[in-house]
């Protein structure tokens, strides 16, 4: 791998925060490299380490150990001024005495630019998320949505090789969150800058990424693209953090598992494992057949629950283990379920997984 | 009485005590603002409407240079005290604790815990040696009194304006390239101006206001507008110390009301 | 921890002190320091014109209390001295109680006003705190000098056939001292009822309290620090008074701040009046330690 195609490298960094025992692990043992021009999304829960993370790149923090490396150097302890690296911050952090055009330009200015350039390079950014015409405004006069584009294009002003966004749409509501989505993709195909982009949200994350860090306690749980991370979870928090999942508890037979049902199921993910494993397979792949059908698993109906767009179906197997399918409304009703009869399941081929530990 | 709702935050007879308070509270200050403005000699009895008072006060070269001299001092106090109060509040906020802060906050809050007659009569003392080894007899021990009390009061506001400062805005700044002086210059101090200028308001203020500490300090011929009142006082009051009270009564409610406006509008 | 970041710590600490030196310098010199000096007076032997003699004696912290016969050189208590405390402890408790009686309904009504005329109220009681005490002082002098108003509109409606001789009593030096220092309390009261959640009230009415006991088992108990911090802040330069009694007393009804300035005038008796300083100095720093305690205490209470 040459260092070039890489625009952030973190290697092994920890941070801790506290001292002696009472030391916290924000970060433990964390390593992950960004490709340049990509769209990383760093996905986890509240407490995972993923803004941590974020703010090391971004040079407010420094390891406890481990280094970072951009485009090629180890920046680890260059400050944050020095880096060409910019933050759309999550409480976007615009100057309030600055106007809109001010905060855009501040880049530029600190940097010495002359005037000239500052205000022609504030406009084009103001330009490209469509706000150039209240250049002039106080911040305090602008909305939500209209100081997010600020705050994007103030971190964009300077052409920075990575850009930072941590949590930025989740001050904004649902409508203007989904069309901030749809802009921020733009924004990046459009620039070409590496985004490494924060969020808790698992649908904004699979969205809009090119590739997604799953983060859990301190740690990195799985890297991949969005489809690996849905379809191939590596682990039950994975498996679980990411949209709605059926666990069935199994016993591995070759390249099947046997169910606790006694039903046997063709699973991937089993190479070279053997014994008792979990098995998961998301609703959506759950098929509902004829009671009886040949192949297909012996269940009763339990309940199902209307969620518009499709029903989720609640069924027992015959060792009584849990399985919920999610099946496509039926305008006129769900005629065929009725609680306690029985039904045949299927999952989709290549569908059921088997996780790690 | 249907229309009458229950208040649950109203007690009976609270608003009667407040409204006598205030008027209580404002009614000697337009007694004395009004015989400001009394045409006769005496305060005691009511001549008509005069501005002979003020004139009167106005051409006495006494309260002139007691004027200037009040004027000077809080001048030059509220300058050194912001400035020191300026840099002690960068000092002693948004970090983590340390050994000895504490130490830091109560010796500059100490003037507001020591009865100023006890830091007069300390003064009185230890400037009085000054005087002796030196011979300088002159308005630098005003000044550096003035000065040390004022601090705690610039120091609050703008304490208070660091304190509600949102720190991401300085990481941002560094962010965005600024080196830590440029975030100092285009960031920090432009949003601590309000606090500043409240804070040198405030010392401004309370040095103009200063009797007892001058009153010990001040060598001879060295009057501040406080302290010639109070000498006024003690022989037959005219309606002229009444004017000059309603002069520093008016310089202060303007002072007040900008700094008002000041410390609302970006709160 | 990493030692860039002991590094940076230890840097903070650094900048900390020397960007407050400058602050902590001046009032060293001019505020803190001296009080030393006083200290060290109040151990010398008095000159004959005022200031000291650099010999070492009890005498002046001896006489705070206790006065030598002139004959036997017996120590007898000092009744003079003795008056003058009491009338000081006793002017300023009550001063305290007076401003706290009135000055809680004035909060409680500013508090509860709607958010704009509230302003209004607020500025209001801000003016008389920012000015001029030697003014209100005057003003109250105004109101009820002999030839005052109180006095000409009394004599005016023939409630009084000669005026009422308030001016040179203790209670021209108390009603003076309460106006003064009204604002002082208002302010405290006001900011703890400010933080004060009136949606209790509607609990406590809910749960069949009466408007007194809303009040007393309610009200007071949450606002308490507000309460104590106002009557620190008036009792404490209330005893240190200087001013008011001065210019309301007349010179005869002397509070400590008057007594210890006679030290230094006429009485030239510079040890006495540097052990009175102290004296006060204590007794207000035993009171600001009581009120550090009891706001702790309430700090922890409430989580």
């Amino acid at each position: 791998m040459t260092a070039t195609e890489n625009a952030i490298e973190a290697r092994n960094t920890v941070k801790a925060f506290g001292q002696g025992t009472a030391a916290v692990r924000a970060l433990d043992d964390v390593s992950v490299t960004i490709r340049k021009g990509e769209f990383f999304t760093l996905l986890g829960p509240s407490g995972c380490g993923k803004t941590t993370l974020l703010r090391l790149i971004a040079g407010f923090e420094t390891p406890t150990s481990g280094q970072i490396w951009l485009d090629g150097q180890d920046i680890t302890h260059l400050p944050p001024n020095k880096r060409p690296v910019n933050t759309v911050f999550q409480s976007y952090a615009l100057f309030p005495h600055l106007t809109v055009a001010q905060n855009v330009g501040f880049a530029l200015q600190m940097q010495g630019k002359p005037k000239a350039e500052v205000a022609q390079t504030a406009r084009e950014m103001l330009a490209l998320v469509k706000l150039e015409h209240l250049a002039d405004r106080k911040i305090t006069q602008m909305s939500g949505g209209q100081q997010q584009r600020v705050a994007l294009a103030r971190a964009l002003a300077a052409r920075p090789k990575v850009l930072l966004l941590d949590e930025p749409l989740s001050a904004l509501d649902l409508k203007l969150r989904k069309e901030m989505q749809v802009e921020l993709k733009r924004l990046q195909l459009e620039t070409g800058i590496t985004f490494v982009f924060v969020t808790h949200d698992q649908e904004e994350a699979l969205t809009m990424s090119d590739r997604i860090g799953v983060m859990s306690n301190g740690k990195l749980q799985q890297i991949g693209s969005p489809r690996d991370i849905y379809t191939r979870p590596v682990n039950r928090f994975v498996a679980s953090f990411i949209g709605e999942t059926n666990f069935l508890p199994a016993t591995l037979q070759g390249a099947a598992a046997r169910l606790g049902s006694g039903d046997l199921v063709e699973v991937a993910g089993g190479e070279g494992r053997a014994g008792a494993v979990t098995v998961t397979v998301r609703p959506e792949q759950v098929r509902l057949v004829p009671p009886g059908e040949a192949g297909a698993m012996a269940a009763t109906i339990r309940d199902w629950v209307y969620f518009g767009t499709d029903t989720h179906v609640h069924l027992t197997l015959a060792d009584g283990a849990e399985v919920v399918a999610r099946l496509q409304s039926n305008p006129t009703g769900e005629a065929g379920l009725s609680r306690g009869a029985p039904a045949g399941l299927r999952f989709a081929p290549g569908a059921a997984q088997v996780l790690g530990d | 009485m249907a229309d009458r709702r229950f208040e649950p935050t109203r007690i009976p007879g609270f608003a009667t005590v407040a409204v006598l308070a205030f008027v209580a509270l404002y009614l000697p200050i337009f007694t004395l603002v009004a015989y400001a403005f009394n045409g006769g000699t005496s305060i005691a009895v009511w001549e008509g409407v005069s501005l002979h008072w003020f004139s009167k006060a106005w051409e006495n070269e006494a309260v002139k240079s007691a004027t200037l001299r009040s004027l000077t001092i809080a001048s030059l106090a509220a300058i050194i005290a912001t400035g020191c109060a300026t840099l002690a509040a960068l000092g002693t906020t948004r970090r983590r604790a340390f050994k000895g802060q504490t130490f830091i906050y109560v010796m500059i809050n100490q003037p507001l815990m020591v009865p100023e007659i006890v830091t007069a009569v300390a003064l009185l003392i230890l400037f009085g040696m000054v005087k002796q080894w030196t011979g300088y007899q002159g308005l630098g021990y005003l000044v550096l009194a003035h000065s040390a009390f004022c601090i705690p009061f610039a120091y609050l506001p703008i304490r208070a304006r660091l304190e509600g400062m949102d720190l991401s805005l300085e990481t941002a700044a560094a962010d965005l390239y600024a080196n830590p002086w440029q975030t100092f210059r285009h960031v920090t101090l432009p949003l601590l101006a309000p606090g500043i200028l409240a804070g040198a308001m405030l010392a401004f203020v309370i040095s103009l206001d200063d009797v007892v500490i001058t009153e010990f300090v001040k060598s001879g011929g060295q009057d501040t507008l406080p302290t010639y009142m109070l000498g006024q006082m003690r022989r037959a009051i005219t309606p002229e110390v009444n004017a000059i009270s309603t002069g520093l009564l008016g310089l202060t409610v303007i002072l007040l009301t900008a700094f008002f406006l000041l410390t609302r509008k970006k709160a | 921890m990493s030692i860039s970041e002991d590094a940076a710590a230890a840097r903070s600490v650094r900048n900390a002190w020397a960007l407050s030196a400058p602050a902590l310098i001046l009032l060293t010199l001019a505020a803190a320091g001296p009080l030393l000096i006083v200290l060290v007076y109040s151990f010398l032997s008095p000159g004959k014109y005022g200031n000291v003699e650099w010999v070492f004696s009890l005498d002046g912290w001896r006489s705070v209390l206790y006065t030598k016969d002139i004959f036997d050189d017996s120590l007898q208590l000092a009744d003079a001295h003795l008056t003058i405390f009491w009338r000081s402890v006793k002017l300023s408790l009550l001063t305290t109680g007076i401003t706290f009686l009135v000055g809680f309904p004035t909060a409680w009504f500013i508090a509860t006003r709607p958010p704009r005329a509230r302003a209004l109220w607020l500025f209001l009681i801000t003016i008389p705190f920012w000015t001029n005490l030697l003014i209100r002082t005057f003003a109250i002098n105004e109101v009820i000098r002999n030839e005052g108003l109180f006095n000409t509109v009394m004599i005016k409606l023939g409630l009084f056939s000669e005026p009422l001789r308030i001016i040179n009593t203790d209670a021209a030096v108390l009603m003076g001292m309460t106006y003064v220092y009204l604002p002082l309390m208002v302010l405290p009261l006001f900011a703890a009822i400010d933080r004060f959640d009136m949606r209790l009230l509607e609990a406590g009415y809910d749960l069949y309290a009466s408007r007194w006991q809303v009040l007393r088992r309610i009200i007071l108990p949450i606002v308490k620090p507000g309460i104590i911090a106002g009557s620190i802040l008036v009792f404490v330069p209330s005893l240190g008074a200087y001013v008011t009694p001065r210019v309301l007393g007349g010179g005869k009804q002397m509070m400590i701040g008057n007594f210890i300035e006679l030290q230094f005038g006429q009485g030239r008796n510079w040890p006495l009046g540097a052990a009175l300083s102290m004296s006060l100095l204590i007794v207000v720093m035993v009171a600001l330690l009581v009120y550090v305690r009891a706001a702790g205490k309430e700090g922890h209470g409430h989580g």
